[in-house]
């Protein structure tokens, strides 16, 4: 039937290969948001590419009925790079985790943020490394004490949030394994930005690194310690909405707003549309900060001219200046001489 | 009265001086000129690593020599006829060079005591009479360059700059060629900026002038155009013809160009050629690293583009977990080894063929990768656009393995029709709807009978949604695997598939005698020394003597075998320790000689038939 799309479901996106994850991983849950949100994106299932590096997480292409590349350690944004810009209509996905893109695939994560393709990249961060069997991960919190860290990790986790922001991204989120609800908007709106959109979900590892983000993804607990982003909404949190941020010199502080001391005008409001990158780097740093809650949303969401875009552009602007290359012309430029 | 104009039949020269002197412009322009003129022309650049070394310096000299012709010849000679040293750096490096009773040409000006002492010459080598085997003309060329320009506008620092012109002028008059060639340059070159158009053109009239005034240059000489078989021709580098190999095999092939690198000597121009070609749908992208260069090349194949990445010997070491992706996904791919002097930095700016068994087996298990290699500057347009159709047609990765010898020297080439190029065929799989897919499930590992090459399936095509990776796969499905017999079944087909090449590549062409008592047996760009070696033996006599270089590194011609058999003795002059001779002898369980050289220096062609002389 040309012309009319096919209508998709999640068991589309199924591929007929076994999920070989760790009972009770958190990856689960971030496969199967991916797979029940694909079919809302409205794009043929062929036009799709999942690209990954190594680790628990670089799996997930397997498991998905698009086309897929496992790559290796750290470098998957550099082919995804080259997927987009030989064929831009495809809607490109980079699945990695912490180890995969801020260790060893460190350099080409920031050169991706930078160089702004149209690209998604799903970071699961459980900080921790699995599939190796447990050891501490460039997100890990000092002090860590694993298998390579008895004595406790030396080395300052980095804050890929805010790494992505200093890169120049122009999207950036965090959500969560455990709230799928939230997980899909925030796919979605990823896949709808066009430029790089970075998201960080924490992932929990139950074998080697279990309840790490449990604060943030619990029934119990998660009110206190997270604060949702809205756009134009300001920053309140807590179970009964009572506590909310506002900045106090250069310092994020949480407030009481219930007491009187301080109201809703007081508060930060959420700009995910900011050019300027200061307050939503105020905001990636709570994170870091003792006894703030952890911000989860989209952080920053502009628009900017995209890479492919820009190259496409360029050979458009070269085809008009010097015309369409002719190759038997360019074999005989310059000084040429015929023997007859 | 006109000077008298001696005949000759071929000539050398040197043009030495500060790296910021000029001296490869103008050898450039020398060489241009003498190719357009009909003359065969070879040319070997020889310049620092550094930007610009201190002044006078013995670490700074710059140097370009070019052997030109009214014979065919495949080197840029070995000892020179004229030396033209711009200081006493260049004089004290580049002496040696010089033939007895060579021509010597001197910048007098800058022989004052500083610069001779940075030389590390105790006294004027000018005056101390350590110089009288030569024919020495010293000339004021500073003075001589103001004189001409005083008139101008420039300044006296800009006016010293066009001293290599007035040379380069010196030079045009004592092999009578014209000045219009490089005057069109200047123009060309000096557009925006028609005050140096004016002051490069009157230094180039002034150099000539002088030649033709002063009594110091008696005579001039002339080198008659070489036969050439018809054809129209252009004067080329080898990497330049490695650009317009990458851009025709994208034009033949229908495939766009995805070329991913990182800047590195002496592969760089590879990109600043292609990045010129966005007109021909050319994507040239400057990465991050030498392994994000070779990840997009990947991506790009994965997507049914032609992939290309280039470096040099310590980019593809770190190049080589993400090759080893490509053999192992089987996504077709070429990456450029222009191979210079190493270990590790090693001498960037010199030449060496210390890679070979880099690119054979430096890589973790059991990766067969085919090698082809250029043997001089314009077969590079020709052995790049071979490692195109390969890597097309089996759905490999293909190494293309230059050598800074090869990349840097020019000569003529004849222009190759489009018609006279090999066709390259993606073959795409064919998606739902389209002809040969009746809906089954895609097989991304079903191999085709003959080559056992696997399909290229294109994203966004439907039907064909796979997915692939760096583990084992499952012979047909892909499915990743870890079952032993499989494993050990993808290795011998991967393996296979290498091998099934040598069915596809050309015989061994044997020059000389087809069978006897020496062979030799060379690679790369030591092609120009040996054929010219073996090609004055014979003309001396010697009729059991014969020169084979071979092209595919991996696989070896078919053939290879027999024919090495057929002679008593195998040499195999090389510039590394002997690493085709390792593989020759395990291979053939032949007791192969080598000659071999590591100075990152070309073979002189005295060395290998000085050599041959010694065997036969």
């Amino acid at each position: 039937m040309p012309g009319a799309a096919p209508t998709l479901t999640r068991k589309d996106f199924e591929s007929d290969q076994d999920v070989r994850w760790c009972p009770g991983c958190g990856d689960y849950s971030i496969l199967a948001q991916t797979q029940r949100i694909m079919p809302e994106l409205g794009i043929p299932r062929e036009n799709i590419v999942f690209i990954s590096g190594i680790g628990c997480s670089s799996r997930f292409p397997y498991y998905m009925n698009t086309f897929g590349f496992h790559t290796i350690h750290g470098r998957a944004p550099t082919i995804a790079s080259g997927v987009k810009i030989a064929n831009p209509d495809l809607s490109v996905w980079v699945v990695t985790g912490d180890g995969d893109a801020l260790s060893i695939g460190g350099n080409h994560f920031i050169h991706l943020m930078r160089r702004n393709f149209n690209i998604n990249m799903l970071l699961f961060n459980n900080r921790i490394y699995g599939l190796t069997k447990g050891q501490y991960s460039p997100t890990s919190e000092q002090g860590k004490r694993t298998r390579s860290t008895p004595l406790g990790s030396l080395d300052t986790p980095f804050n890929p949030i805010s790494l992505a922001l200093a890169s120049g991204a122009t999207f950036v989120a965090r959500s969560l394994d455990r709230d799928p609800n939230h997980l899909r908007t925030v796919i979605k709106q990823a896949f709808e930005h066009k430029g790089t959109s970075f998201i960080e979900i924490y992932q929990n590892c139950n074998v080697f690194n279990d309840k790490t983000f449990f604060a943030y993804t619990e029934k119990e607990t998660k009110a206190e310690n997270t604060v949702f982003l809205a756009h134009g909404e300001p920053l309140l949190f807590g179970r009964e909405l009572d506590k909310g941020i506002r900045l106090n010199g250069f310092q994020p502080e949480v407030v009481d707003t219930t007491n009187g001391d301080y109201t809703r005008a007081d508060l930060i409001v959420h700009d995910r549309y900011a050019e300027n990158t200061t307050a939503a780097n105020f905001l990636a740093r709570m994170s870091d900060t003792p006894g703030m809650p952890h911000p989860v949303g989209i952080f920053r969401s502009v628009t900017h001219p995209c890479y492919e875009d820009l190259m496409t552009h360029q050979v458009a602007f070269a085809k008009e200046r010097m015309g369409e290359g002719n190759l038997e012309a360019l074999l005989n430029a310059g000084e040429t001489w015929t023997v007859t | 009265m006109r000077k008298p104009i001696e005949q000759i039949e071929a000539a050398t020269i040197l043009f030495a001086g500060d790296s910021g002197d000029g001296s490869q412009t103008i050898g450039a322009q020398m060489t241009e000129t003498t190719a357009l003129v009909g003359n065969d022309v070879a040319t070997l650049p020889d310049y620092p690593a550094e930007i610009r070394a201190p002044a006078g310096s013995l670490a700074g000299v710059s140097g370009f020599q070019l052997h030109f012709s009214s014979e065919q010849i495949h080197t840029p000679g070995d000892l020179c006829d004229v030396l033209v040293a711009m200081n006493p750096a260049a004089l004290k490096v580049h002496l040696q060079k010089l033939k007895p009773g060579g021509i010597l040409i001197i910048n007098s000006d800058n022989f004052a005591r500083r610069n001779l002492r940075l030389a590390g010459y105790e006294q004027d080598p000018l005056t101390d009479g350590s110089l009288t085997k030569y024919q020495v003309f010293p000339v004021d060329l500073t003075r001589l360059t103001r004189k001409a320009l005083e008139h101008t506008e420039l300044t006296i620092r800009e006016i010293d700059r066009c001293k290599n012109f007035f040379a380069l002028g010196m030079i045009l008059w004592l092999y009578n060629r014209p000045m219009d060639y490089t005057m069109k340059w200047i123009k060309t070159k000096f557009a925006t900026k028609p005050q140096y158009v004016e002051s490069n053109i009157l230094a180039l009239r002034a150099g000539n002038i002088y030649c033709e005034a002063t009594e110091q240059f008696a005579t001039s000489y002339n080198v008659k155009p070489a036969e050439f078989s018809p054809g129209t021709y252009r004067n080329i580098e080898g990497n330049m013809a490695t650009v317009l190999g990458l851009v025709a095999a994208s034009h033949q092939s229908g495939l766009p160009l995805v070329y991913g690198s990182y800047p590195i000597t002496p592969a760089s121009d590879i990109l600043h050629g292609l990045a010129q070609y966005r007109n021909f749908g050319v994507v040239t992208m400057q990465m991050e690293d030498e392994i994000a260069a070779v990840g997009v090349a990947i991506g790009a194949a994965f997507s049914g583009a032609l992939g290309v990445t280039g470096s040099s010997g310590p980019g593809l070491a770190l190049k080589s977990e993400a090759i080893n992706l490509a053999m192992i996904a089987e996504l077709p791919l070429v990456i450029c080894n222009i191979q210079r002097a190493g270990p590790s930095t090693g001498m960037p700016t010199k030449t060496e063929q210390s890679d070979l068994l880099q690119m054979l087996y430096g890589r973790n298990g059991e990766s067969p990768i085919p090698i082809v290699a250029p043997t001089r500057p314009y077969d590079c347009f020709d052995t790049v656009y071979e490692a195109c159709r390969i890597a097309v047609k089996y759905r490999t990765p293909v190494i293309f393995l230059s050598d800074l010898y090869v990349a840097m020297g020019a000569e003529p080439w004849k222009i190759p029709r489009l018609s006279e190029l090999p066709t390259i065929e993606p073959d795409f799989a064919k998606g739902f709807s389209q002809n040969g897919n009746d809906g089954d499930a895609f097989e991304p590992y079903l191999r085709d009978a003959e080559t056992l090459a696997r399909p290229w399936a294109k994203p966004g095509t439907s039907g064909l949604e796979h997915r692939i990776g760096g583990l084992e796969k499952s012979d047909v499905t892909g499915n990743v695997s870890y079952d032993a017999e499989n494993h050990e079944k993808m290795v011998h087909l991967r393996a296979e598939k290498v091998a099934r090449i040598a069915q596809d590549i050309p015989p061994t062409e044997v020059f000389g005698a087809e069978s006897g008592e020496l062979l030799l047996l060379g690679w790369g760009g030591t092609y120009g020394p040996i054929r010219t070696a073996v090609e004055n033996c014979i003309a001396d006599g010697a009729s059991d003597v014969a020169h084979v270089h071979i092209r595919h590194l991996n696989p070896f011609p078919r053939d290879l075998g027999e024919v090495l058999a057929r002679f008593k003795r195998v040499l195999v002059p090389e510039l590394n320790s002997g690493q085709l001779r390792q593989l020759i002898r395990s291979t053939y369980l032949i007791d192969a000689i080598g000659l071999n050289k590591v100075q990152g220096q070309p073979f002189h062609v005295f060395e290998v038939e000085a050599k041959i002389n010694e065997l036969l």
